[in-house]
């Protein structure tokens, strides 16, 4: 009964890393699941097939390769997603992006240079191309790219 | 089961796109904007709209007529990093780079005027937002900050833009034409298509420097041609092609 919501945060907190706001790293980070900086980040970050989220307290002077990047903290060098940069109002970005999608909200300060690219259209698989598109939103929190590793 | 799910597309809706969803939330979700930000925020947001126009732009459509046909072009943006424009330009292909120059004039010279003609301010200043290899951009959207600009400054910003322009690139400029008045309204341009435009007034600031079409040919001497036009808002567009 009650233990529902428990398990829930649990496999949420075991999927998501976090640099506390007290924490400052210097050198290279390579994770394999979300992450959340709230603290201090100089160097690279990298999280090729995950979501890297730089939090209000957050202040990162390293270059960010996730699939999604979602800045409202401040953020000094070049940012690479696969997917999806979301930059907030209160966000500062010094630093060239690469995306294939980009979220900026007014007042968000941005300096640098934005190239989207598209990522390659896969082969076709024959027959089962339409259903995986409409399948994924209906399952978002099954965190299905986690499970590749 | 229904209500958490019609609350989980509320509040995804919401999380996707903030302003229309905010607009739509009149129709029936009273409770789900306390949530979101205070009420005086929502005031705020509503006086801050009642500035907004939309206008026509004979600039912006010739700026754009003249990159027609071109994609992957370096357009650098001055009016500071908006969804719309980046969605705009880069939906043509090219590669936007951007930059707020309003707000770096701020920082680097503050309200006093005589900052303007300070060498190492100017040179700070010039630093800190063209500080781009030569022959870099396509197109330039300066906007209406030259306005702004004291005639040191002024000349000092365009000897660095005609630096950073490739030739035969062209760069987009608005200068009041009312040499009467020393305080004139600067604007956040959103570009809504290829001859339209958002602008958002952002209160009054002083002029640094009274422009007329003889004195701006001379200002952009080095460049290949300038070209005018007079708009109903009392401003002169002005398309410069390096």
């Amino acid at each position: 009964m009650s233990s529902i919501p428990h398990r829930v945060a649990d496999a949420d907190s075991r999927n998501t890393a976090t640099i506390g706001k007290a924490v400052k790293i210097v050198g290279q980070i390579y994770t394999k699941e979300d992450l959340n900086v709230d603290g201090d980040v100089e160097g690279t970050i990298e999280s090729q097939d995950n979501k890297v989220t730089i939090g209000t307290t957050g202040r990162v002077q390293a270059s960010v390769k996730a699939r999604e990047v979602v800045i409202f903290g401040q953020v000094q060098g070049n940012v690479e997603a696969i997917d999806k940069v979301d930059i907030r109002r209160e966000a500062k970005l010094i630093g060239d992006i690469t995306t294939a999608r980009i979220s900026i909200e007014d007042g968000a300060l941005f300096k640098g240079s934005i190239d989207i690219r598209k990522p390659e259209p896969k082969p076709a698989v024959a027959g089962a191309a339409g259903s995986p598109a409409v399948a994924a939103p209906a399952a978002p929190a099954a965190a299905a790219p986690i499970k590749t590793y | 089961m229904q209500l958490q799910e019609k609350f989980r597309s509320i509040f995804h809706r919401g999380s996707e796109t903030p302003a229309p969803a905010r607009a739509s939330s009149h129709a029936g979700s009273s409770h789900a904007s306390p949530a979101h930000s205070g009420p005086n925020l929502s005031f705020l947001k509503s006086t801050r709209k009642e500035l907004q126009t939309t206008r026509p732009s004979r600039g912006l459509e010739q700026f754009f007529f003249n990159l027609q046909g071109q994609v992957g072009l370096s357009i650098l943006d001055l009016a500071g990093a908006s969804q719309q424009n980046i969605d705009f330009l880069t939906n043509l292909g090219h590669k936007v780079y951007s930059a707020n120059v309003a707000y770096s004039m701020d920082e680097c010279f503050g309200t006093d005027p005589s900052g303007q003609m300070n060498p190492g301010r100017i040179d700070y200043f010039l630093k800190s937002i063209f500080d781009y290899p030569p022959e870099t951009f396509d197109g330039i959207l300066m906007w209406d900050s030259m306005q702004f600009m004291g005639p040191a400054l002024l000349n000092a910003t365009v000897e660095r833009l005609t630096d950073i322009m490739r030739p035969r690139s062209y760069l987009l400029a608005f200068f009041t034409v009312n040499d009467k008045v020393q305080e004139v309204p600067a604007f956040n341009f959103r570009i809504q298509d290829s001859k339209t435009l958002l602008v958002t007034e952002r209160g009054l600031k002083p002029t640094g420097h009274v422009v007329n079409n003889r004195s701006l040919e001379k200002l952009f001497g080095k460049c290949e041609s300038v070209k005018f036009f007079l708009s109903r808002e009392n401003l002169r567009e002005v398309i410069v092609r390096r």
